[in-house]
């Protein structure tokens, strides 16, 4: 056991208040812990929306959404006028949380900032206090958020429906104020993500432990350094182009506005060039900790490490170049379709090398299917699958038929929710002795894996076929033809949420019920990273004299 | 906090300032909205005054365990790298706003700006006049700027330092009148046409920018009256200076394309 384990723990039993420890916190671990759990919160808002959503898709016709009043059980049809804008507006409340207020928060907030001061063998972060201020504007975000939806908007009704990505000229003509409230709590979000990553940047480069020469730093700490780039140099050109629409509908500059000179498709390159480094941003830290999930679980060191740290970086460079392939029908030229076309092929490469690399860890270990590493296995198959059909919307021609139908929803669920959420939960099962001291029992975590793994392919995986068939996105109905798999699509999403339910159940079940036994490390010793050698949970202060090489470096031929 | 510390990093005790900021930037930004849909302003001066005393403390604090030592060699490096990173945030911003205006300087819309840029019922201004002189003060600023840095650090000399860095203040100052005096001057709006918006937006949040550095340098002038700073350790002027310097930077790109090119 590492000398700095013993002096942090031996008697100093934590002696701060509730308020002190949760509201005023400098304390790498407990921001963790706090970002984690209102992650969790919001997501579980977020995915409530959902449901609905798919209870309303189940039939044909509109049942739930009704002018009339939002009904909880179906009504007939015939008293039923369709409320497009509710359904507007929850599809906007989930993207827009699920982007900014869930996944980020949970991978690069939560897991980066628990986990990647320890596996670098660093006290705490470089700017504590910042660290904080960072969580709590997530918290005045996700308020904004919120009280957008609950305030006046388009259409005489409350929230504004206008998709998460805030297209003008929709964005800029929807009434009321809700818009605004949403656009502002972007605007805190993204400053709570820039002051993270600065914040993770230089802990990574100013505070790795004696000897950690930057390609000895375990892989998550590099996909969240590699996120920190992202985040830095992505999230303000949002705040530019959000501030744009700020002022288009508010104060009557011409932006996005044509008839003085404007141009509305600027947004959405603007957008995008935030919004493609975004999506790499929510799935690199997945990377990271399923790297370690299956090293772990296959007695293996982690396959081609540096291969590994540099994929991470040219998917980290070549996201900034592949934006426009979210927007090839909006009239560019055949020039700029090939490039976008190309280049976004290209990112197939270092993610393949990631994939075949998990691979091949696994390949002549010993697999031990234990949770963790079942949700890593799902991640690895539902993360390909969506990779695969994100290099079949990546052809321009193809997209002219795909664009804007289901068949682009159950490609960036596939990837995202799947394989973000997949890498979200391993990370959970994985880590949850090391913060909590408790073992989650393995029944539980098979349990919640077999039914979401079963639930959320159910419910995505038709949805390519209702792509196919030309069922498009964001309709609170459609046409009898398309009722089949949208039926199926439904009870897969019941079955997830149930999975979700009996999760937070157990997980609250173990906090309060399970007494405090799990070990340093409860794996085995192929766990070998610096967040191991401590006691679960880790005492208030770490490394409180920095880690000696030898309890880190297993590989000295790097 | 008994603790043993045997490492030179700064390892901070729990504070309130984070909350009350982002209680405040919360309040501050919902009163925003309230005040631009016309409901009520109070709320959003409320937020902004929360805001401001946050920031106040905070800083307060910053200096003060400056002055008891925490800022060993290693933290200065980390709040270097901090504030470098800070700068290239605030440059991501900018490209938001400069590529609003290329797209459109380029590629001008056949609605209002008719194909031509600058659109043809925009009258712009002579650039060679008030916007060059502009430019002047501003390098002789960050010129007065970097001379108070070589008084501190190669002659130690505090009289040189804190009039280089008053002198920079006051030649912020002049710029930002010169500006406001050219807005009041302009012959296109604000709203309603994109030339206006690009312009105004673009030099808008560069002159924010300018009166944010006037701040931050004339706090460092206090500073250098208080004692502060030493040739060895002086964070918070560096800081500033570089601060200084980018927004120098941006006035040159803002100069050269929208006031010499775009016109």
């Amino acid at each position: 056991m590492a000398d700095a384990a013993v002096h942090g723990h031996e008697g100093h039993q934590d002696e701060r208040g509730f308020f002190t420890r949760w509201f005023m916190s400098t304390n790498h671990k407990d921001i963790g812990i706090l970002y984690l759990f209102t992650a969790g919160l919001l997501g579980f808002i977020s995915v409530a929306f959902t449901v609905y959503m798919r209870m309303e898709l189940m039939q044909p016709g509109v049942q739930f959404m009704c002018l009339e009043g939002a009904r909880l059980f179906p009504t007939d049809t015939a008293n039923c006028t369709p409320n497009g804008h509710l359904w507007n507006v929850l599809i906007t409340a989930h993207g827009i949380l699920m982007m900014f207020f869930v996944v980020i928060p949970a991978l690069f907030g939560g897991f980066g900032n628990y986990l990647m001061p320890l596996q670098i063998g660093a006290p705490d972060m470089a700017f504590p206090r910042l660290n904080n201020l960072s969580y709590w504007l997530f918290v005045a975000g996700s308020a904004l958020a919120i009280s957008s939806v609950f305030s006046p908007g388009g259409n005489g009704q409350l929230g504004s429906g206008i998709g998460w990505v805030l297209y003008p000229p929709l964005s800029t003509t929807e009434g009321g104020f809700s818009t605004d409230l949403a656009i502002f709590a972007v605007h805190v979000s993204g400053a709570s993500s820039i002051l993270g990553a600065i914040n993770m940047i230089t802990t990574f480069l100013n505070m790795r432990a004696p000897g950690m020469t930057l390609f000895k730093v375990p892989l998550f700490s590099w996909s969240i350094f590699v996120t920190a780039w992202l985040i830095l140099l992505a999230l303000p050109v949002l705040a530019g182009a959000i501030t744009m629409l700020l002022t288009d509908r508010n104060f009557g500059t011409t932006f996005f506005d044509p008839s003085g000179g404007g141009d509305p498709v600027l947004y959405q390159h603007i957008l995008w060039f935030f919004g493609h480094p975004e999506v790499y941003i929510v799935i690199l830290p997945g990377f990271g900790i399923i790297s370690h999930v299956i090293a772990t679980f296959s007695r293996k060191p982690i396959f081609g490490y540096l291969p590994m740290v540099w994929a991470l970086i040219a998917i980290g460079v070549l996201g900034f170049v592949v934006w426009a392939h979210h927007m090839y029908t909006v009239g560019m030229s055949l020039t700029q379709q090939s490039y976008f076309m190309l280049a976004t092929m290209v990112i197939a490469v270092p993610t393949g090398i990631k994939i075949f690399s998990w691979i091949a860890t696994m390949w002549g270990g010993s697999v031990e299917l234990k949770t963790p590493m079942l949700w890593a296995f799902g991640f690895l198959i539902l993360f390909t699958t969506g990779g695969v059909t994100g290099i079949v919307l990546s052809q321009a021609a193809i997209d002219r038929a795909y664009h804007d139908t289901y068949y682009v929803v159950a490609h960036f669920h596939y990837v995202m929710s799947l394989g973000a959420v997949f890498a979200i939960f391993a990370g959970i099962y994985f880590y949850f002795p090391k913060m909590t001291g408790k073992m989650i029992p393995e029944w539980i975590g098979k349990t919640h894996f077999w039914a979401m793994f079963i639930g959320s392919n159910l419910t995505f995986f038709p949805q390519h076929f209702l792509g196919r068939q030309g069922m498009p996105r964001r309709y609170i109905d459609y046409p009898e033809a398309f009722a089949l798999w949208n039926y199926v699509s439904s009870l897969g999403a019941f079955l997830s949420f149930s999975s979700f339910l009996f999760f937070i159940v157990s997980i609250f079940w173990v906090l309060l019920r399970v007494p405090r036994t799990a070990p340093a490390n409860p794996w085995n010793e192929w766990a070998d990273t610096l967040e191991w050698t401590l006691p679960s949970p880790p005492p208030e202060h770490t490394f409180e004299t920095l880690p000696k090489q030898e309890e880190w470096d297993r590989q000295p031929s790097h | 906090m008994a603790h043993e510390k045997n490492h030179d990093y700064h390892i901070l005790p729990p504070s309130l300032h984070p909350l009350v900021a982002a209680v405040g930037a919360f309040v501050m930004l919902f009163g925003a909205v309230l005040w631009m849909k016309g409901i009520t302003l109070y709320m959003f001066f409320i937020g902004l005054a929360i805001v401001l005393y946050a920031m106040v403390a905070w800083w307060s604090d910053v200096i003060q365990e400056s002055n008891v030592g925490d800022h060993t060699p290693v933290v200065r490096i980390g709040l270097r790298y901090g504030f470098i990173m800070f700068i290239m945030s605030e440059v991501m911003f900018f490209a938001a706003w400069f590529w609003s205006f290329f797209k459109h300087a380029m590629y001008p819309m056949q609605t209002f700006s008719e194909g031509q840029w600058p659109p043809p019922s925009i009258e712009t201004f002579d650039p060679w006049h008030l916007p060059l002189i502009n430019t002047l003060i501003l390098l002789c600023s960050g010129a007065a700027a970097t001379w108070a840095h070589h008084a501190l650090v190669h002659e130690n000399n505090r009289k040189d330092l804190a009039n280089g860095i008053i002198i920079a203040v006051l030649l912020g100052l002049l710029f930002t009148t010169f500006q406001a005096y050219e807005y009041s001057e302009a012959a296109f709006g604000f709203s309603g046409n994109i030339y206006g918006a690009n312009f105004f937006m673009a030099t808008g949040f560069h002159g924010a920018h300018v009166i944010i550095g006037t701040i931050f340098l004339f706090v460092c002038y206090l500073r250098v009256r208080a004692g502060h700073f030493t040739p060895e350790k002086h964070i918070g002027f560096e800081a500033a200076a570089w601060y200084w310097h980018f927004v120098d930077v941006v006035w040159l790109f803002l100069f050269a394309s929208i006031y010499i090119w775009g016109s």
